[in-house]
């Protein structure tokens, strides 16, 4: 409990935030959220695409469960290793960018495939028996609608990817992780301490943040009434928002 | 806009033959309804009309033209579609629902808003509904959405798709009603699909049955189908083969209404018979009926 007390001081101490011989916290901060923007990026580069193309056309959702589950398995140190060690890259940022992009393409696949799937058959019938383009229904109909399970998915991703990316100090990167594997090193727990707190705060608000996105994402007229929808659609008897009841077939 | 179907066959891609050679001529600014069971094929025959389905073989065409020719998104574009439970948008409003193909094809926002507030008047709903969404409306209500948004490019077609089969018997007689009424006024090429026959009846110019396959069963007006069912499947499909649609009066009414059974003893309705005379009907005055039923209005048509 003191050290955990000693940690906060730690991170509460200006000092230690700026730059002396080692990078500060702040430098190790804007690190992390750097690797774990570029690491987002490339994962949803990549991925968004391919679930919405899963998703509209219903192919190769098989394939789509058998890799995420197979790359979610993956050790992620041992990928880091191989991807840090065995490829020399150029420019070098992509190095612990490949593997936490490899770490934030599966849940953002899933959720993506699964918004785009979720979104009710007949409305995208309806909209495609009306004259729109295939684009038009994924770009105004099966987007929009399934946009809270994209970012669900999005969210996932980078909740992930933010407290994964602390590894990367491992190699020389400047992140949280600098702090922490201090402790380790040199018997210096307190920084250790302060660190991880820094990364559980981080993710946390991260977090927190996407869950509100995810909220907003939500299309007005589904959010409020998904379940009504079925129970009009059986033609009972339903009230309006505002509380006046509407009588039927008007 | 008359449609006709040259020989039309489709057959799924697992193997199943929805439709075999179907013939038919859909006379323009006129009804006409496909009806039978479910999996006889009449869905599949509405949507290759705006090429949701493409047959397998046989042509289509539309005032001549054969619309394996038209680029599909186009075509629809200018065909009304109304289907089962709505197919409304959920995440826009009454108002963008009905302005949604108007806005595709390139009419100004404001414009497009405005005619689907017209549109709402015409299909009887209030305008204050226009900026609710869709689950804030009854069922009854959202299929109004639907006809109102399949009437907003000012289709010369208008296909139905089972429009009324998941709303109560009192909307559907409703909007059945108001089918009738607006399709007196705007004359279009209308094909409805519908399972129930007292429904095609009601509203049909042309009423087609159809058996299993897409195979016609008889064409005709709904008076020349109940005079001379063509078989036993039409026979029993209408119901006079069970004595539905032979309705004979019940003795000992008291006054002047004399009840009406149907061969097995369900009371149809009543029929005003002053002094016990059947008054027959003329061009000046018709014979008061009532039924207990929707079920029976076509029976006097016998």
């Amino acid at each position: 409990m003191i050290l955990l007390l000693q940690g906060v001081a730690w991170l509460l101490d200006p000092a230690n935030w700026a730059d002396s011989a080692t990078p500060g916290l702040l430098s190790q901060l804007l690190g992390q959220l750097g690797i774990t923007l570029a690491s987002i990026v490339v994962a949803v580069v990549v991925a968004v695409p391919l679930g919405v193309l899963i998703g509209h056309t219903g192919r190769g959702r098989l394939v789509a469960i058998v890799a995420s589950n197979a790359a979610r398995a993956l050790p992620t140190l041992g990928l880091f290793s191989v991807v840090v060690i065995a490829l020399t890259l150029d420019p070098q940022w992509l190095a612990p960018v490949i593997p936490l992009a490899l770490l934030g393409i599966p849940p953002l696949l899933a959720g993506t495939y699964a918004g785009i799937e979720a979104v009710d058959g007949q409305v995208v019938d309806a909209a495609r028996a009306m004259g729109m383009t295939e684009w038009q229904v994924l770009l105004r109909v099966e987007i929009p609608l399934g946009a809270p399970l994209i970012v669900g998915g999005l969210r996932a991703a980078v909740l992930q990817t933010v407290a994964t990316a602390t590894l990367a100090s491992f190699y020389g990167f400047t992140t949280i992780g600098n702090s922490i594997l201090l402790g380790p090193d040199s018997n210096q727990y307190i920084p250790m301490i302060g660190g991880s707190l820094l990364v559980t705060v981080l993710a946390l608000a991260i977090d927190g943040l996407f869950a509100l996105l995810q909220r907003s994402s939500a299309p007005r007229g589904v959010s409020r009434g998904a379940r009504r929808t079925t129970n009009a659609a059986r033609g009972r008897f339903i009230t309006s928002p505002a509380g006046t009841p509407i009588s039927r077939g008007n | 806009m008359a449609i006709e179907f040259r020989h039309v066959s489709k057959t799924f891609p697992d193997g199943t033959t929805a439709v075999e050679d179907f013939s038919l001529s859909i006379p323009s600014h006129e009804t006409t309804v496909l009806v039978g069971s479910s999996g006889c094929g009449k869905t599949t025959l509405l949507r290759m009309i705006n090429r949701m389905v493409d047959p397998s073989s046989g042509s289509i065409l539309i005032d001549g033209e054969d619309i394996s020719g038209i680029p599909p998104v186009g075509l629809r574009r200018r065909i009304g579609y109304v289907m089962q439970n709505s197919g409304l948008l959920p995440h826009r409003t009454v108002a963008d629902n009905v302005a949604t193909v108007p806005m595709l094809t390139g009419v100004p926002k404001r414009k497009a808003r405005e005619d689907a507030l017209a549109l709402l008047d015409r299909v009887g709903l209030d305008r204050g509904l226009a900026k609710r969404y869709p689950a804030q409306l009854s069922g009854g209500q959202q299929q109004r959405v639907g006809v109102a948004r399949g009437l907003a490019v000012d289709p010369n077609i208008l296909l139905m798709d089972e429009p009324f089969g998941a709303v109560d018997p009192i909307v559907r007689d409703e909007l059945q009603q108001e089918l009738l009424r607006l399709q007196g006024s705007l004359g279009k090429t209308v094909v409805f699909v519908t399972h129930d026959i007292d429904e095609a009846f009601l509203l049909g110019n042309q009423v087609v049955i159809l058996q299993r396959g897409g195979r016609v069963a008889q064409v005709g007006s709904p008076k020349e189908i109940l005079a001379n069912p063509a078989n036993d499947f039409v026979a029993d499909f209408i119901g006079a083969k069970r004595g539905k649609r032979r309705l004979t009066a019940e003795a000992g009414a008291s006054g002047d209404e004399v009840l009406l059974v149907d061969a097995a003893g369900y009371a149809a309705g009543v029929i005003t018979a002053p002094g016990g005379r059947l008054e027959l009907a003329t061009a000046g005055s018709s014979p008061k009926s009532r039924s207990v039923s929707n079920k029976t209005d076509q029976a006097g048509d016998a």
